[in-house]
């Protein structure tokens, strides 16, 4: 048994929420990352984007600090942010050694007193400035509302992956002030949330503070974990005409959720497919047969479930249905045989290197605090990280292909075909024309 | 237990210690200058090599030819064909990218320490002997030339695209580095083998290795891998003449548009040329950036996106070069907004200069956020590598680390308005909007700036 890459230590606080600290004295920067369970998936329809409005309101002030959340902490030099996603919102400070103490006050009066300082007034405001962020980052942008439509074809209206976090326009602007204290009842104390202290900070110090700031917080509830499952019975073919030069196709399965088996493996399918030049659909499309501008291929894991994501950009004049053929004829000949030996050496040399580049910053979005965050939330374990690289190393030639036969079929899948507006005949064939906004 | 005491904030305490890295120099035999800094945390080691010449350094019929070039390095060097070298990078576990900037061109392969020596043996072969194929090239000439087409139909490239060239005109500083079409069409592989002659000259060129090893070692692997680099006929003679040429000066203010219909933003960029890297004011006009727009708390987002709600984020900032920079403030605002964001913006412009000069609070507020954030910089080897890499483009002692933190203490609210009214200027700024023309028309008057002038979506 060698030492843990991710070493940490974990208590849980007599009102139930989490603390993990982890020292790393190589920079005098302590990292504070706090995790709320929730995120779009605890949305209902009618309500999209509630969860993501609600994060923006967290940096608005809370009872005690009653004004903006950036002034004192960036007086102190820290750097700090906040993100949503279906399953978890998360928030991060990273601050100078000295400044431990604010960023624990600051964070602690957010989960405890948050509604009291909450206006009307900063609420209708930060409507508008995620209107507008939704505007500046889906609707105005080239192919920005692909994937509103394919989730919108993976999911059912009433499944919690229906939506997109930022949400719909239209549930945003109907958003009321009341729905969101209810919102932060339910989902915002520390029953339900995960605090990491990591960086240049004394183990029995962190345990300390964490105590001293978030100790007397009402404990809040722990919501019941939402389940719902999804499949799709054939092959469903969708068109969206954007304000694009080039068309766009995209193909989406569903795959295990994070975590599950089969989902490391549909993560080293993604590098087989479309990760570098030597990847088996960049060298057909974009590289041999010069069909396509790029192609790019994702696991996009989740909780709940999750779905393999695989996207190519025509070359100007090339037609979609010849990127749709070469893509088909690479999936079946990785079903057929599955990956090389080569293979599966590259894909194991970058997933050791990845794991390793992941341990070289502690805070922020993806540092080690953060990922400690996610194997407990996720996993009920913060030690995972160790086992999260084994996942990598245990994949073989047979259980990617396995992967590949099982969850890449061409019987259950979402074609999407995103044209130049006004056309339509550039779309593969059979394809029905989809609305989103 | 005692608890949180939430009637005040908890005091922050003495600025903790930091060291700066140690950066140690050395020349090999064929020129380069070499740069080492031990990096002791995650065994990773970062190689950061800079180029001489960057988009400045383009022919000015040959827009986009130093990225043609740079993009070239990876596709193949040697026996090694372009897929090779993907695979190689590839079982390195390595990550390479390469930015090419209006003054130089800066490439960054990050590998396993344990992977060091191969990593920049496979390096040094890319950036010093590129194969340089036809094919290769052809491919990535029409690669760049769809890209470029794609750009049109994103509002931030429209406009970054657009506003260079209005501030620049001609200047080679005037055009984004992927350069344009009918450049790019006439683009011939000679030329592309010439520009690898003139700028990967290992004389005129600088190594950065970080890593966790002692200085002896990196400079040992750095030397075997790079000691065999030699020149190309014509080395040394790529142009850097971009910083010393002056760009034109505008005569008065004035707003162009780029009509996008039916956009669902305008997207905004409103500023002048303004100061060099090296002015002696760097350090005031970092903590003014900071004030107008350089931070969540700055006048100009906590105006437009915390009080009226226009935009998701504005922001302001230099984009420096070694010759005069364009100083920009910009937002993707509503379309309904347009107008009153762009007045709003060019409001605190000239507040700053004068009559609303910047409070006690404000000062403090940027001194603190630009100094006492710094050592955040320094956590990885490629950040550590990255900004040492950047004291070589701007020609910076290797002090500039320690020194930077005291001279933005010391800058003063005088110091502030005396470089906001030397460097910001209202009576000169070029307010671009890329929007929904016929949705805003009637509402640009209010500006002040005048007739809009309307600018062809491509304009160059």
């Amino acid at each position: 048994m060698h030492a843990p890459a991710l070493p940490f230590t974990k208590q849980t606080l007599a009102n139930g929420l989490d603390v993990i600290v982890h020292e790393d004295h190589h920079v005098p920067i302590v990292a504070v990352n706090v995790w709320y369970h929730v995120g779009s998936k605890n949305e209902r329809p009618g309500m999209t984007g509630f969860a993501h409005l609600f994060e923006h309101l967290m940096f608005e002030g809370s009872e005690h600090h009653n004004s903006g959340y950036f002034p004192p902490l960036q007086q102190a030099g820290a750097l700090l942010n906040g993100s949503t996603n279906t399953d978890r919102t998360n928030y991060w400070e990273v601050v100078p050694t000295s400044a431990i103490d604010l960023a624990l006050w600051m964070e602690s009066d957010r989960m405890g007193y948050l509604l009291p300082a909450l206006t009307r007034e900063r609420f209708e405001t930060q409507r508008d400035v995620v209107l507008n962020e939704r505007r500046q980052n889906y609707e105005n942008r080239p192919y920005g509302l692909s994937l509103m439509a394919i989730l919108s074809a993976l999911y059912p209206p009433d499944h919690p992956y229906h939506w997109m976090t930022i949400g719909a326009a239209e549930d945003i602007k109907a958003m009321q002030l009341e729905a969101v204290q209810e919102f932060f009842r339910t989902y915002y104390g520390p029953a339900n949330a995960s605090l990491v202290i990591g960086g240049d900070v004394e183990t029995a110090r962190a345990f300390e503070l964490a105590n001293h700031y978030f100790g007397d917080l009402p404990s809040g509830t722990r919501p019941a974990p939402v389940a719902a499952s999804a499949e799709l019975r054939g092959e469903r073919r969708l068109l969206l005409e954007d304000r694009v030069e080039l068309p766009r196709l995209y193909m989406a399965w569903h795959s295990p959720a994070m975590f599950a088996d089969g989902d490391a493996e549909m993560d080293l399918l993604a590098d087989l497919l479309a990760n570098g030049k030597t990847s088996r659909l960049y060298r057909a499309l974009v590289y041999e047969q010069r069909i396509a501008l790029d192609v790019s291929a994702y696991q996009n894991s989740r909780e709940l479930e999750s779905f393999f994501l695989l996207v190519a950009t025509a070359a100007p004049g090339r037609p979609l249905t010849d990127l749709a053929a070469v893509i088909d004829t690479t999936l079946q000949d990785v079903v057929a045989s599955g990956p090389t030996d080569s293979e599966m050496e590259r894909s194991e040399a970058q997933a050791e290197a990845h794991f390793m580049y992941r341990l070289q910053t502690v805070g922020g979005f993806g540092g080690k605090s953060d990922q400690l965050n996610a194997y407990n939330v996720l996993v009920g374990d913060p030690a995972y990280f160790d086992r999260d690289i084994e996942r990598y190393r245990r994949a073989t030639r047979k259980s990617v292909r396995d992967a590949a036969s099982e969850h890449l079929r061409f019987d259950r899948r979402v074609l999407l075909s995103v044209v130049p507006k006004g056309q339509a005949a550039l779309a593969l064939p059979g394809s029905e024309a989809v609305a989103v906004s | 237990m005692i608890y949180a005491d939430r009637t005040r904030l908890p005091a922050v305490g003495a600025d903790p210690a930091f060291s700066f890295p140690a950066i140690v120099r050395h020349t090999l035999a064929n020129g380069l200058q070499v740069r080492t800094v031990e990096h002791q945390s995650v065994p990773v080691v970062s190689f950061v090599l800079l180029i001489e010449g960057g988009s400045g350094a383009d022919p000015s019929d040959r827009e986009g030819l130093v990225a043609v070039t740079a993009d070239m390095v990876d596709e193949g060097t040697g026996s090694l064909s372009a897929i090779d070298v993907s695979d190689a990078l590839a079982r390195l576990g390595a990550e390479y990218d390469v930015d090419v900037s209006p003054d130089a061109t800066i490439f960054t392969l990050t590998t396993l320490a344990r992977f060091a020596e191969r990593g920049a043996s496979l390096f040094a072969r890319m950036v010093g002997q590129p194969s340089l194929l036809d094919a290769d090239f052809d491919r990535v000439r029409q690669l760049r030339l769809d890209r470029l087409k794609q750009l049109k139909d994103l509002p931030p490239a429209v406009a970054e695209r657009a506003f260079l060239r209005l501030l620049y005109e001609h200047h080679p500083y005037g055009h984004l580095p992927i350069g344009n079409d009918a450049a790019l069409r006439a683009m011939a592989l000679d030329e592309v083998a010439a520009c690898h002659g003139a700028a990967f000259d290992p004389a005129s060129s600088t190594l950065v290795v970080t890593g966790a090893m002692a200085h002896d070692e990196l400079l040992r692997v750095a030397n075997d891998a790079f000691g065999g680099w030699t020149s190309h006929d014509g080395a040394g003679t790529v142009s850097t003449v971009a910083a010393d040429i002056t760009p034109p000066a505008a005569a008065q203010a004035r707003l162009a548009v780029v009509p996008r219909e039916r956009a669902a933003q305008s997207e905004l960029r409103i500023g002048h040329l303004s100061a060099r890297r090296d002015t002696p004011d760097y350090a005031s006009l970092v903590v003014m950036n900071a004030i107008l727009g350089g931070q969540f708390v700055s006048r100009i987002n906590l105006k437009l996106r915390e009080e009226k709600g226009y935009t998701y984020g504005a922001r302001s900032g230099f984009d420096w070069r070694r010759g005069i920079a364009p100083f920009v403030m910009q937002a993707s605002v509503h379309t309904a907004a347009t107008a009153d964001a762009v007045r709003e913006s060019l409001n605190e412009l000239e507040g700053l200069r004068g009559s609303r000069p910047p409070t006690d609070r404000e000062m403090s507020l940027a001194r603190a956020s630009l100094t006492r954030g710094y050592p955040r910089n320094f956590e990885t080897a490629q950040q550590v590598a990255r900004s040492v890499a950047q004291l070589a483009l701007y020609r910076l002692p290797d002090t500039y680390f320690q020194e930077f933190m005291p001279k933005v203490n010391a800058v003063t609210a005088d110091d502030v308005i005396r470089v906001a009214e030397r460097w910001l200027d209202p009576a000169r700024v070029t307010a671009l909007i890329v929007g929904d023309h016929s949705a805003i028309a009637d509402s640009l008057g209010s500006i002040g700036l005048g007739e809009p002038q309307l600018l062809p979506h491509e304009s160059t």
